[in-house]
């Protein structure tokens, strides 16, 4: 449909740049593209693609590729260790492995340049397009920041129920260029590609994040849409605002083509999305929340929203905490833990239910009930206007004497606190209340931090039951490579260095 | 009667217009393009290239079916996607579908 639709505009790659893995394809060349790298994966009896590299052209091929060969493809993170990849490779035995990486594979290997030039192919010989909806397009290992990874299982159905629930057919203008710095093993990874290319929305992969090139690239490439996770956003604003605030430079953060500044993954601080609303007055912030097994967004906090907050409005700047409104082909709950639904405003598990919405996982049963409801795993409550707030994940809350407490909130107050620039709360044993709070923190260059400060800091803004009662000071914390924080292993490092 | 499911892709046996059933009806109804039976096989040969005919062709608002447009049968919940444009819009027992609005939400990824 994009070749059809759109077949002069230029679907992936860079304009100006002469590097071979960001040369301009266009939709027919993306189409053409994605026949001859199906007859590749025929011709080795491929029965899935795994694909552990940066994002590129490559990886565009490798979806729509794997796609019309009716195979899974499977994104793997290329950050991982030798030892976790030779096992999750060996899960995938029969696969085609596309990687630079020379990854310990028991199947054929071929490295992105390999596979480019095998795309770039005449494919007269393609197989035609089968309409299959129940085939597996992706399986996409979780990031495992309670558990070990576990592939989730997202068919054709599930991702197409996305695209027709959120994206128009062309909406796109023909310059408008969307930079995407998330990884390919990301949800937002695989999702952005489909949404774009339906959009018709030109794609300009940022392989690796720094302030610094992402700035470069929205520049030379006239970038009008961006997509970042929270912790790429906090980069980006302390490079430009300093520790005391203010400009590097009067055009250090000049984005001039930039129209819309999408953001999510995982829990954005409220300090850091108001400095960057500061920073982009003109651009439309996009809040979205979704999960790897709900085929991505699921809300969306929309600019209007943003704007609103910014005016001063109380209920407006509230609901900036907020993930937003339900896309409108999803439905949730909020449910007790006997498993009632709560009345409006009741804080409980978020629980949704949808055709995008998967919940499968390889080799184990669906995490699907028979009404089709899926825990999110994430504490929340839904306002009387339909915004749904997250409070953070249900296995992250801290009981202390029967209280339920939301790590979340104790963590805004602490990066409220000048001489902070990092906060992870987390609850550990205590023989009086079960569980205490702990506070992990990671000091602002320059400022001096003090944890009796801190903990006055907190105890006068929210009360003494939410007080840490430990603080620690740390140079970093731990974040998997797309800013979810690890807290597990806050944990094991508190526990074990107290 | 073909049996609509959602996921199909249907083709005019008159124009070039193809879609694929969004959301199936909630009753069985006889879904034409140009005043044939939509099939899931490909139109005879040269049916693509026939020519628009002269008049009361369109409907839907006139233009045929456009591509990546949805198109919806509002007494019966039926909703198709255009795949392919072609001269004729479909009609759900002899209802010509409306186009349906875009619905305008923030580019989120």
């Amino acid at each position: 449909m994009a070749a059809s639709g759109h077949p002069d505009r230029v679907a992936v790659g860079r304009l100006r740049s002469t590097a071979a893995d960001a040369a301009p394809l266009s939709y027919p060349d993306l189409l053409a593209r994605a026949r001859a790298g199906a007859v590749a994966l025929r011709e080795r009896g491929a029965t899935e693609l795994v694909y552990l590299g940066v994002s590129g052209n490559a990886f565009a091929q490798a979806l729509f590729a794997s796609a019309w060969a009716g195979i899974p493809l499977v994104p793997l993170n290329y950050r991982l260790g030798r030892d976790q990849l030779a096992e999750l490779l060996g899960r995938h035995a029969g696969a085609l492995v596309v990687s630079d990486l020379e990854p310990p594979a028991r199947g054929p290997v071929l490295t992105t340049g390999a596979w480019d030039a095998l795309c770039a192919r005449p494919a007269a010989d393609a197989d035609p397009w089968r309409d299959d909806q129940d085939a597996t397009a992706i399986l996409l290992y979780t990031s495992g920041t309670t558990s070990a990874p576990k592939a989730a299982v997202l068919r054709h159905r599930h991702l197409t129920s996305y695209l027709l629930g959120s994206v128009e057919f062309g909406a796109a203008d023909e310059t408008h260029a969307m930079l995407v710095s998330v990884p390919p093993y990301h949800i937002a990874g695989v999702s952005n590609l489909l949404s774009n290319v339906y959009a018709g929305r030109r794609i300009v992969y940022l392989e690796s994040f720094t302030p610094e090139g992402w700035l470069e690239s929205v520049r030379d490439e006239g970038v009008t849409h961006a997509l970042l996770v929270p912790t790429m956003l906090a980069r980006l604003t302390e490079h430009l605002a300093g520790p005391d605030g203010h400009l590097a430079g009067p055009h250090a953060a000049a984005v001039p083509t930039l129209r819309n500044l999408a953001y999510g993954g995982a829990k954005m601080p409220a300090p850091v999305l108001e400095r960057a609303t500061r920073l982009f007055p003109a651009v439309d912030f996009v809040n979205a929340y979704g999960l790897t097994e709900t085929s991505s967004t699921i809300a969306v906090l929309g600019p209007d929203d943003h704007r609103a907050a910014l005016s001063g409005d109380p209920v407006a700047k509230a609901r900036l905490g907020s993930v937003g409104k339900l896309l409108p082909g999803i439905e949730a709950q909020v449910r007790a833990p006997d498993g009632a639904v709560m009345p409006e405003g009741g804080i409980g598990d978020v629980f949704v239910r949808g055709d995008q919405v998967s919940g499968e996982y390889r080799g184990t049963a669906s995490a699907v009930d028979a009404d089709g409801w899926l825990a999110t795993r994430d504490r929340g409550w839904i306002d009387d206007e339909g915004y749904l707030f997250i409070e953070g994940r249900a296995d992250d809350t801290i009981i202390r004497g029967g209280e339920n407490l939301a790590p979340a909130e104790i963590e805004d107050v602490l990066l409220d606190h000048p001489a902070v620039a990092e906060a992870a709360v987390v609850g550990i044993p205590d023989e009086q209340w079960g569980q205490d709070i702990a506070a992990v923190i990671v000091p602002r260059a320059g400022h001096a931090a003090d944890a009796g400060e801190l903990q006055a800091w907190v105890r006068s803004r929210l009360r003494s039951a939410k007080t840490p009662a430990v603080i620690v000071f740390r140079d970093s914390l731990p974040h998997t490579p797309t800013g979810k924080l690890l807290r597990r292993e806050v944990l094991a490092d508190l526990l074990a260095n107290p | 009667m073909t049996e609509i499911a959602a996921g199909q892709r249907l083709r005019s046996q008159a124009c070039g217009t193809e879609v694929i059933v969004v959301r199936a009806p909630d009753q069985p109804v006889e879904l034409t393009c140009g005043g044939s039976p939509m099939t899931a096989e490909p139109a005879a040969a040269g049916a693509a290239a026939r020519p628009k005919p002269a008049a009361g062709g369109g409907g839907g608002g006139g233009g045929g079916a456009q591509l990546g447009k949805r198109y919806l049968d509002e007494p019966t919940g039926l909703e198709l996607l255009c795949t392919k444009p072609g001269s004729e819009v479909p009609a759900a027992d002899g209802r010509a579908l409306t186009l349906k609005a875009a619905r305008p939400l923030p580019a989120s990824d």
